[in-house]
């Protein structure tokens, strides 16, 4: 069947006035064949892996992108959660594998490698914790290295040692490029139920039930959804779902076919397509203005969350339907310092923390990209984070964290992270201290939702 | 590789030639037009047309030579693969 004009005119105008991107492909590899004692011969097997197979991921990327005149923005990688590998390393070890996997990243074009991980959320086994020590420094001294640690699970619960451990890696992440506003922090995120197939970064890991190299899509379009809204104004709320749920469709169908030609110009397996609403600093290219067009006066006030809710539930739904391998987090994000639109909410006062935690009730993902006041205690970041895995254990859903607190800043001030990772209104967590809580330690069960065998 | 088929797009302010000048340029990289279409919209010239690229390999040349048109007639022409505009627009 041949295109009409206004079809062709609707693809461009997309791509190129409403910002419709593949935002990343990133390739997963798994790394557990360069196991070794000797940490010197593992770190040699590592970078050769990662260099034998995504050696040509940028290049074939940008020719495919130049063919079908659709931006692929991001090239990443993703690796076997590192945590797997350090059972007989040392810190330094550990260290060094780190600044290993930056130069591969390097070496291959790629601006971020995840999988710098652990999943620890019924315990720590001896590379695990290996891994958590060596955290903050690997976070610090490398550029492109992106970590995670799986800390609950709806199946497990709660690994409260671990969630108090993980307040300290960030306090201790943070201080360690306090020249940087805390950068290394902006590497780094905590899970619940974390997607073994997620291609967004930094939470990006190739999980252990993962095949031996994969490709996973992640395609993005806040513009193209507050554009198609746009043309609705009067539409009413079953309409405007509507509208989300065709637009992301089309994203979806148009990242897929892009995802497989990478795949199949690399000769690996196509993965999954994740459709996530990730905005960006660019104009017009943010979750907040969607919800500001849905018709609240700014985001954070009262109806926030229903037309989330709404948003959330409708791009997935376009996006289930358009292709057969949905996953990664597929929904919307909200990473504060990354739309232009939330940094606003909080610097006029109509956006708070507890109402961005309520979000994560009902959209992908967390607490992301939020910046905090430089005097934050570890065990109040624990407790934060701690909140925000009770809420993903308990809705069978992934949750994360990704906070910076920034040295020095209190709450007001603008912290700059430059680049992709883009500016946040520092916020203060509540003054009133949560150790007790977190120096109780131990294991939250889990809950009865887990028990459905 | 197989033959493709893509989709360019020209859009531009309305002057005398732009027609014959990118066809031309289609014809000497040897690339057959399959349909095309075009309208005028507040001065500005909108074309898109459906080809058929015998030789993938040449698309290098042929952005070359568009490129020389692009800046002697002030236009933007994107050349890109016709599936994405099937799989986005069919089922």
């Amino acid at each position: 069947m041949s295109l009409a004009f206004q079809e062709i005119q609707e693809t461009i105008r997309m791509i190129q006035m409403e910002k419709l991107d593949i935002r990343t492909v990133t390739m997963g590899i798994s790394l557990k064949d360069c196991m070794d004692q000797n940490p010197a011969v593992m770190r040699k097997l590592v970078y050769e892996k990662i260099l034998s197979h995504a050696g040509s991921l940028v290049e074939e990327a940008e020719i495919i992108s130049e063919e079908y005149g659709i931006p692929i923005v991001n090239k990443r990688i993703s690796i076997t959660p590192a945590a797997e590998l350090l059972g007989t390393s040392t810190v330094e070890d550990a260290v060094e594998l780190a600044k290993t996997l930056d130069k591969a990243a390097a070496a291959t074009g790629i601006d971020f490698i995840g999988g710098f991980s652990a999943l620890i959320h019924k315990g720590a086994a001896r590379g695990d914790e290996i891994l958590l020590d060596a955290l903050p420094r690997a976070l610090s001294e490398t550029s492109r290295v992106c970590g995670s640690v799986s800390v609950a699970t709806t199946k497990t619960g709660i690994n409260m040692d671990g969630v108090k451990k993980l307040g300290e890696v960030i306090k201790e992440a943070s201080d360690r490029t306090a020249d940087n506003n805390g950068i290394a922090c902006a590497k780094f995120v905590v899970f619940c139920n974390p997607a073994e197939d997620n291609p967004f970064m930094a939470g990006a890991f190739h999980g252990t039930g993962e095949q031996e190299v994969v490709l996973n899509v992640g395609v993005s379009g806040p513009g193209v959804v507050l554009n198609a809204l746009k043309r609705y104004p009067e539409a009413d709320l079953g309409e405007v779902s509507e509208v989300i749920k065709r637009t992301a469709f089309k994203i979806t169908r148009a990242g897929e076919l892009i995802g497989r030609e990478v795949a199949s110009r690399l000769g690996i397996e196509f993965g999954i397509m994740d459709l996530s609403l990730a905005p960006t600093n660019a104009m017009n290219d943010s979750v907040a203005e969607i919800l500001e067009e849905i018709g609240l006066e700014q985001v954070g006030t009262h109806g926030t969350i229903a037309a989330l809710a709404m948003m959330n539930d409708a791009v997935k739904k376009g996006g289930a339907m358009a292709s057969s391998y949905v996953g990664g987090l597929s929904g919307a994000f909200i990473p504060v310092s990354e739309d232009n639109g939330m940094i606003k909410g909080i610097e006029d006062g109509s956006l708070s923390l507890s109402k961005l935690e309520a979000m994560t009730c009902v959209c992908s993902v967390g607490l992301d990209m939020i910046a905090l006041n430089g005097d934050a205690d570890a065990s109040g970041i624990s407790g934060l984070i701690a909140d925000e895995m009770a809420i993903g254990m308990i809705n069978k859903k992934t949750t994360a964290v990704r906070v910076i607190p920034v040295p020095g800043m209190k709450e007001g001030d603008m912290a700059e992270f430059g680049g992709l990772l883009g500016r946040a209104p520092v916020i203060s967590l509540n003054p009133r201290s949560p150790e007790k809580f977190i120096r109780r330690g131990g294991r939250i069960p889990a809950p009865l939702q887990a028990l459905i065998n | 590789m197989k033959e493709k088929k893509a989709v360019i797009s020209v859009v531009g302010k309305d002057q005398v030639g732009i027609i014959a000048g990118v066809t031309t340029v289609l014809a000497d990289n040897d690339i057959n037009i399959l349909d095309i279409s075009q309208t005028i919209l507040q001065d500005f010239f909108t074309m898109m047309m459906l080809v058929e690229i015998k030789d993938p390999e040449k698309m290098e040349q042929l952005q070359l030579d568009l490129e020389e048109i692009r800046n002697r007639m002030h236009l933007k022409i994107d050349v890109q693969r016709e599936d994405l505009f099937q799989t986005m627009h069919r089922i």
